[in-house]
């Protein structure tokens, strides 16, 4: 069914008996020409993209509990496109594009929300790498704009500008960037892929590879064994355990990163600001919570909640940059498995088996990236050869030493 | 999540940092590069039950080995790594 006004007041006539369900809750066929592991916003989007782009509709998304389970339900719904490496600009900007078309290509209401993102910066030295990275930004055709610290007042004068150890100087501000509700874009996402025939099938956890002469034959599940040509992998922080199925060793390791969403207020908050003297991200949903997060835990983990420590270190960055939210009550907070790469970019490639593809190592950037991450794994499935915006996320560029360092930190996945 | 320091006693992790897996061994400087990559890149990354290095920055500078599960956070043991892992 095609959502419409038309569609809605033709509903609300008949007493919104007639809706529909979304997407289709598919049993698994013994065999289908691609199957893509992972039901989240990567898998799902990347299904999507096969039968949209690619007219393949033989193609089953498996997932190991229900879809938009793990990390696309998990996130603080920012997206945005502010990177410095050419490599990472063009593959981020590539995906802000299709958040902007994203509703009106797959007709579900994503709530996308271009509030603009506003970094901030609090000394001489990070005001020059930010016109840097601003610049870099503007090279490559994203918008950018340095702003002062009077700007920065006139857009946002609650925030704490006289901070006795980081006093705000300005900011830099991606107006296009913004929030997007996370869930309803693992259901458009799957209503779009269902719609044309791709089967979503939930409760489905795979247990291991069949592996014929090199060369993928299918997947032994918890519902059975079953067949396919390709095989896609989008499974985010299981990335390791799942290709280690496979044989294989990533440049991976798995870390929880914690979130927050505080009671309803008020709307306060108008855009996405993140404090540049510590870690902390904030902005206000559509239903009032303040959702904010920080860094990661710093320790390997696949529970999927975290510790104290980092509560309070994130707290601290909120406090300073805005004092007013310290009488607020946190509704609710929680973690999500990072698949943090050696050098923080990542990885959309062919594995050493033929047939077997990876999507993985997105750090924690996974959300963002979720309609280009579709669309690159769906053509390098499709097509054998990867989309131009993400040839350089190769599997093998740790082994070339053609990494892709963002923050410099070289290979310890816990400081990206 | 508190760490069983064999000095110092129970501790709150965040008195620590952390590199990761144990198990890792560094290769010789003239070992081939394959070899030298793989220590630097790969990772066995499980879940469950594995052997980390930690180092107790806020309290005695050792390095310890703790056997932690990563599906729980919960902690086995605490050794000391010296003359073990390198």
């Amino acid at each position: 069914m095609r959502y419409s006004i038309f569609s809605l007041a033709r509903n609300a006539l008949g007493g919104h008996k007639g809706w529909t369900p979304t997407w289709r809750d598919a049993e698994p066929k013994q065999a289908y020409d691609i199957l893509i592991i992972g039901g989240g916003g990567h898998g799902l989007a990347t299904a999507y993209y096969l039968a949209k782009e690619h007219g393949l509709t033989n193609v089953a998304v498996l997932e190991k509990s229900w879809i938009g389970s793990g990390n696309v339900g998990r996130n603080t719904t920012i997206v945005r496109s502010n990177y410095m490496l050419p490599e990472n600009i063009r593959f981020y900007e590539w995906s802000m594009k299709l958040w902007e078309g994203l509703e009106q290509d797959f007709n579900y209401n994503a709530m996308v929300s271009q509030r603009g993102v506003l970094n901030l910066y609090h000394s001489d030295g990070q005001r020059d790498a930010f016109a840097r990275r601003g610049n870099a930004m503007r090279l490559s055709g994203v918008d950018a704009e340095l702003l002062d610290r009077e700007q920065v007042r006139r857009m946002l004068p609650f925030l704490n500008f006289d901070d006795a150890r980081f006093p705000i100087q300005g900011g830099l501000l991606q107006r296009r960037g913004g929030t997007v509700r996370h869930d309803a874009v693992a259901w458009g996402y799957a209503r779009g892929a269902s719609d044309r025939g791709v089967d979503i099938v939930q409760n489905c956890e795979v247990k291991g590879f069949v592996v014929e002469n090199g060369r993928v034959a299918g997947v032994e599940t918890s519902r059975g064994k079953i067949h396919a040509k390709k095989i896609g992998i989008a499974v985010a922080g299981n990335s390791s355990r799942v290709a280690a199925m496979a044989g294989l060793r990533l440049p991976i390791e798995s870390h929880v990163l914690q979130a927050f969403v505080s009671e309803g207020l008020k709307p306060l908050i108008p855009n996405v600001i993140t404090f540049g003297a510590g870690h902390f991200y904030i902005s206000q949903s559509d239903k009032g919570g303040l959702v904010f997060g920080g860094d990661l835990d710093g320790y390997k983990s696949y529970a999927q909640r975290g510790n104290l420590p980092v509560v309070q270190d994130v707290c601290e960055g909120g406090m300073a940059i805005m004092p007013m939210i310290g009488r607020l009550r946190l509704l609710r907070g929680w973690g999500g498995i990072m698949d943090m790469t050696m050098d923080g970019s990542p990885i959309i490639d062919k594995t050493p088996i033929e047939g077997l593809y990876l999507n993985a190592g997105w750090c924690y950037g996974g959300f963002k990236a979720t309609p280009a991450a579709g669309w690159c794994f769906a053509h390098l499935i499709a097509r054998d050869e990867p989309f131009p915006a993400a040839s350089a996320f190769r599997l093998d560029r740790f082994a070339r030493g053609a990494i892709l360092d963002e923050k410099g930190q070289g290979a310890q996945p816990n400081l990206h | 999540m508190r760490i069983p320091c064999p000095f110092c006693g129970l501790r709150d992790s965040s008195e620590f940092v952390t590199i990761g897996e144990a198990s890792m061994s560094r290769p010789p400087a003239d070992a081939p590069e394959a070899q030298i990559f793989d220590y630097v890149y790969l990772r066995d990354n499980p879940a469950g039950v594995n052997q980390e290095l930690w180092y107790h920055a806020q309290g005695c500078r050792s390095w310890l080995k703790v056997a932690r599960d990563t599906r729980t956070h919960e902690i086995e043991s605490a050794v000391l790594a010296r003359g073990g892992a390198q």
